[in-house]
């Protein structure tokens, strides 16, 4: 395969997108195809498309643009195939308030939550509202922006009085932030695979720090993490049924990784889902794909061979 | 089940590299970097002002007359040549200084992880400024000492705290402090404190590590002494050509009492063998010149009218109740905000908006400096840095806007809608 694996990008994940796309790269070549990083900072895509001919687009772009669809209807456009989710899917699943609504919807458990655009909070006296939000929701909360990713913007309220401080930091990342339930529990990540989807081992975290934030990610040896979960065989059945439910119901396709909460009763709900999984050396979809046997290249291949086959057509 | 293993060495790491973690601070500076974004972060001097020409000539010269030196190693406590130069520059500034009691190092920042090296013991106390140059903090942190954090004012630093602290049985290996145009804060230590801090230091027996990157970049005002000029025996000092020359070349040095000198130079060795003797030689040609005193003066007139470029900016668009210093030299002004206002959770924003600088709580040993920010004026040119302070100007008023529907409304009922136009 000729693969022009997308990564880096103007998202504050850019760092982050850079070394997953690296590693792509080096898992596709490995495998003997012919694989180039193409960072959409430096050239256009379009121009890139045109030189590079490429069979298929690996899209390692994190955050907004990659995730969010924007990228993905460029490549529309340009008529090249691409991995993982069409354009809609990824709006729905890159706005933690959509894709919270949908996946309620649709029945998968996610916990109560609360969303606040920052233009209602201006125009609407919101003060009042907060005091309702922290009621409605319940405490501890997570507070986080709607958009964007690796925690970013995230905060943890435990009493009320620290809301609207939660409240502000989030709006700087995003223009709404959604206001959640914080579920006490296990930490977990189902990767899925495939077409039709399958669930890869459930990735346990646990932060040294406690909060699994953009430094417990990314610095190594911040955070354990247990692959296969420490989890009773029906739980973890139960988590991978779920994952899938969601990753239906956002209509998502090729890979995507769940982000989920399993309390203390063993009940599993889901946190968020994201379209382009990291694949750094401390990213989860990589741990889950090697506990399942597959190799980075045999992942990385698969992925590709899906969005090919698709543009191949039935 | 099996625990994964991220990095198969996390369990053979020194317990210093736990102090090196990624940060959401350095991801979005990557951001940052993008052509359209007008970066009030980096304290990079302006080196495009070099004349070109000139430099090549200097380069040239090296190579052509002292080749074999250039190319070879060199002594550990630094080229001969080089160092009668940097005494010559120094005595510029009021320093006396012996060549002999000079270490050359790969820049300032070496010096500082040398003078560290040489001083503290994991738990030892050191003093710093708060805030404090982010650099020194990093240089410092790998030698795991307690920081005892000396808060600054317009006069510089609080000595009458750092008195208080030693009363209470601080005990700080050493002082440090960037006494002129501060990194970040911007201001410079009065006459008087710098008397003050010497007298209290010489008493106390603490030694001084007096920082000056910034000392020959003054718009205005009187210079003043070096607290080394003040006390010879009990001041280290640490200087650079990064901001007379050039910080690609890395020539720092540190002039130091002689029994320190001895175990800087033994470190030094330890560390690296010598500095480049080529950027050396470089360095030295540069002073051995006639034009970089001329270049020096064009720099000064640059960065100066940045500075105002930058405090006029402020002034027109920043909020009335955020104050910032006004620096007389260096690089930097220094932004306080209001206390509910957190520079850190701005800076997404601040990136969106194409705009950049440096939250304040990154120059702080422990906890301080939410409400802070480091704005740097060295870099963009006069247009840019106006239109910077534009779009941060009206980030903050957004903020401001965001903070008082939620905070204020919790106290007050919602007004009545206003009237359709």
């Amino acid at each position: 395969m000729r693969v022009a694996v997308l990564a880096g990008g103007w998202s504050p994940e850019r760092e982050v997108s850079l070394r997953s796309g690296h590693r792509v790269q080096l898992a596709l070549s490995g495998a003997g195809h012919e694989a180039v990083l193409v960072d959409p900072a430096t050239v256009p895509i379009p121009r890139a498309v045109q030189e590079l001919r490429p069979e298929v687009c690996y899209i390692a772009l994190h955050g907004k643009e990659g995730e969010d669809g924007t990228v993905q209807s460029l490549l529309e456009v340009l008529g090249v195939p691409y991995t993982g989710s069409d354009p809609l899917a990824c709006q729905l699943a890159f706005d933690k308030s959509l894709a919270k609504e949908v996946l309620a919807r649709a029945g998968v458990p996610t916990p109560p939550w609360v969303t606040l655009q920052a233009a209602a909070l201006r125009d609407l006296g919101a003060g009042a509202v907060l005091d309702l939000v922290a009621e409605r929701v319940g405490l501890p909360a997570v507070v986080k922006p709607t958009r964007g990713g690796s925690a970013m913007g995230l905060s943890f309220v435990e009493a009320s009085r620290d809301l609207p401080g939660a409240v502000m930091k989030g709006l700087a990342f995003a223009d709404a932030v959604v206001v959640e339930r914080k579920v006490e529990g296990t930490e977990l990540a189902v990767s899925t695979v495939g077409d039709p989807p399958e669930a890869l081992p459930a990735v346990e975290v646990v932060p040294k720090g406690g909060v699994f934030d953009y430094e417990a990610r990314y610095t190594p040896g911040a955070t354990d993490y247990y692959v296969p979960a420490r989890l009773p065989p029906e739980v973890a059945a139960a988590c991978a049924e779920v994952s899938l439910r969601a990753f239906a119901a956002l209509g998502l396709r090729d890979v995507a990784r769940v982000d989920l909460m399993v309390d203390g009763q063993g009940r599993p709900s889901v946190i968020e889902v994201n379209v382009s999984p990291g694949m750094t050396e401390t990213s989860l979809l990589p741990m889950a794909a090697g506990a399942a046997g597959l190799t980075l290249s045999e992942l990385c291949e698969r992925v590709a061979g899906l969005a090919l086959a698709r543009a191949a057509g039935p | 089940m099996a625990e994964f293993a991220v990095d198969p060495y996390v369990t053979r790491y020194a317990r210093r590299a736990r102090t090196m973690a990624a940060s959401e601070v350095r991801a979005l500076f990557a951001v940052a970097s993008r052509p359209e974004v007008v970066s009030l972060a980096g304290g990079m001097p302006y080196v495009q002002a070099l004349p070109e020409e000139n430099v090549l000539e200097v380069v040239r010269a090296v190579l052509e007359r002292r080749g074999a030196t250039a190319l070879q190693y060199g002594a550990g406590a630094g080229h001969p040549g080089l160092k009668e130069r940097l005494c010559a520059l120094m005595a510029e500034e009021g320093v006396e200084a012996d060549p002999e009691l000079v270490v050359v190092t790969h820049g300032a920042q070496q010096a500082l992880d040398l003078v560290a090296k040489v001083f503290l013991d994991p738990g030892d106390e050191l003093a710093v400024e708060a805030p404090c140059y982010v650099g020194a903090l990093a240089a410092f942190r790998t030698y795991e000492p307690r920081f005892v954090e000396v808060p600054l004012d317009e006069e510089g630093m609080r000595v009458d705290l750092l008195e208080e602290a030693l009363l209470r049985g601080a005990r700080p290996k050493f002082v440090y402090t960037v006494p002129t145009f501060h990194n970040p804060a911007g201001v410079t230590m009065s006459l008087e404190r710098r008397e003050r801090l010497v007298a209290l230091c010489r008493e106390a027996g603490v030694p001084i590590v007096e920082d000056n990157p910034y000392g020959m970049l003054r718009f205005e005002g009187q210079p003043l002494p070096c607290l080394r000029s003040l006390d010879p025996d009990n001041v280290i000092y640490v200087g650079t050509l990064s901001k007379v020359f050039s910080p690609g070349v890395r020539v720092g040095w540190v002039l130091a009492p002689p029994g320190v000198v001895g175990k800087l130079v033994l470190a030094k060795e330890a560390a690296d063998l010598c500095t480049s003797p080529f950027m050396q030689l470089v360095g030295e040609e540069y002073l051995a010149g006639d034009w970089w005193r001329e270049h020096l003066r064009s720099l000064v007139g640059i960065y100066r009218a940045r500075r105002n470029a930058m405090l006029s900016a402020l002034d027109r668009h920043f909020p009335s109740d955020a104050r910032w210093t006004r620096p007389q030299g260096g690089f930097y002004v220094w932004v306080t905000l209001p206390e509910h206002l957190d520079a850190g959770a701005l800076l997404a924003a601040a990136v969106d908006r194409r705009v950049a600088y440096v939250p304040g709580t990154a120059f702080y040993a422990g906890r301080g400096g939410a409400n802070q920010m480091r704005l740097s004026f060295c870099y963009p040119p006069e247009r840019d840095i106006v239109l910077g302070v534009e779009r941060l100007g009206e980030l903050l008023a957004e903020r401001e806007a965001l903070f008082r529907s939620i905070a204020g409304g919790r106290s007050s009922p919602p007004g009545p809608a206003p009237a359709p136009p």
